[in-house]
């Protein structure tokens, strides 16, 4: 019983150093300011909600890409019953003129490698 | 341990080792058993190539240059990196087994335009290990998808016709910009890599254009007919009706790849090579 004491410190410390991303966060930059984001220049809406959109672009791009690739298939319906042309620069950029301003802002404050750019071509002012 | 126990434990042994060697066998029956052949696709892309009309440098220049430009093809000054969908080649190199020791010098450099065959079998699609490469169902062209390419070139090793260019570098700095800089289509350029090749325009096909090779030929006073696309399966479509009055022949048939691009071949090849078109 006299190592109670070295234990419950022992284990206290291993937490704290555990916890390091958690107090990191938390405690000497505070709340970081979102990133800036360029509004979509034309539309009231985005192919599926906001929400959905911030969460699960890269999935739905990557869905797009196995039905245009490779099933053939050009159109995609939303929720909503829209019909879209399945397509990056030719759907999500004509509204997001500027992927600088969006796409890489938001992927930078993620810090989440953007790597569509390297191959497809960038809309203008980006 | 007495002798019959010592004997029936090798028996088993033996029993259990021969099983095992024969296990793979069991896979080959399977191989066996499978489909004779390839179910025809619905349709089947394919291109008749004039090969006198094609062999003027000036349709040939056209057919290349609309292909580059249409996909942002990289035009990279060494050799050994070229990067090409669609480009000349010597006859005796394109037709080997249509060579001989005898022949003329200037009938075996006839220049002929070569590009994916879109083969019925195509052996790259055996060998990728990733599907980046396939052969679609719907229409019968050899794909590509750039997301999935490792980059391992297997593809490049099985092709029988070399129609496949891998990209060394970042090809973006070699790829032709328009007075802002901008690349000439909205094609996605690749990236260092991966393997590229001929999609017969598969974004054309999609929005019901030709191909950017044919529509250029086409658009060329005389160039008219040197490149023809179409459905194969199709009777009524112009390459049936091609295939079915012209002598026409394709490259290295006896490999059993079915290859989808077919070449007029006109009465006198010594034509084209001394007077430039027959």
């Amino acid at each position: 019983m006299r190592d109670r004491t070295g234990i419950v410190l022992g284990l206290g410390a291993v937490l704290a150093v555990a916890a390091f991303p958690l107090w990191n966060a938390l405690g000497s930059k505070a709340e970081r300011a979102r990133p800036n984001l360029e509004r979509a220049v034309e539309g009231p809406e985005c192919v599926e909600d906001t929400l959905y959109m911030t969460a699960h672009h890269q999935d739905l791009l990557n869905e797009w890409r196995t039905a245009v690739v490779r099933t053939g298939e050009r159109y995609y319906t939303s929720s909503s019953g829209k019909r879209y042309e399945m397509s990056l620069t030719g759907t999500c950029m004509k509204c997001h003129v500027n992927s600088g301003a969006f796409c890489e802002r938001c992927h930078e404050y993620a810090d989440v490698t953007l790597t569509c750019w390297r191959c497809h071509v960038a809309p203008e002012g980006s | 341990m007495d002798e019959s126990r010592r004997r029936f434990l090798k028996s088993l042994g033996s029993v259990a080792m021969g099983a095992g060697c024969g296990l793979p066998l069991l896979d080959s029956a399977r191989w066996l058993a499978r489909p004779a052949a390839v179910p025809a696709a619905p349709t089947q892309w394919a291109m008749v190539i004039d090969l006198a009309k094609c062999s003027r440098e000036d349709v040939q220049r056209a057919c290349t240059e609309a292909c580059r430009r249409e996909h942002n093809v990289p035009s990279i000054p060494d050799p050994a990196e070229h990067i090409d969908w669609i480009w000349s080649e010597h006859y005796e190199h394109v037709f080997p087994d249509e060579v001989h020791a005898h022949m003329a010098e200037d009938v075996r450099q006839i220049p002929v335009l070569v590009l994916c065959n879109h083969c019925t079998d195509p052996p790259c699609v055996k060998v990728c290990p990733t599907q980046a490469t396939w052969k679609r169902e719907s229409d019968g062209i050899v794909m590509m998808d750039m997301h999935r390419c490792i980059g391992c070139r297997y593809c490049m090793a099985a092709c029988p016709y070399g129609s496949r260019s891998f990209n060394w570098r970042d090809p973006r700095p070699y790829v032709e910009r328009d007075a802002q800089g901008k690349p000439a289509s909205d094609y996605p350029t690749r990236t260092a890599g991966v393997v590229e090749k001929c999609t017969f325009c598969a974004e054309r096909i999609r929005t019901g254009r030709q191909p950017a090779c044919v529509e250029a030929a086409n658009q060329l006073p005389g160039g008219e007919g040197a490149l023809t696309f179409g459905d194969v399966t199709d009777p009524d479509s112009d390459v049936s009706r091609l295939l079915r009055d012209e002598n026409t022949i394709c490259r290295k048939i006896g490999l059993g790849t079915g290859p989808n691009v077919y070449y007029i071949v006109p009465p006198s090849l010594a034509a084209i090579a001394h007077g430039g078109e027959a």
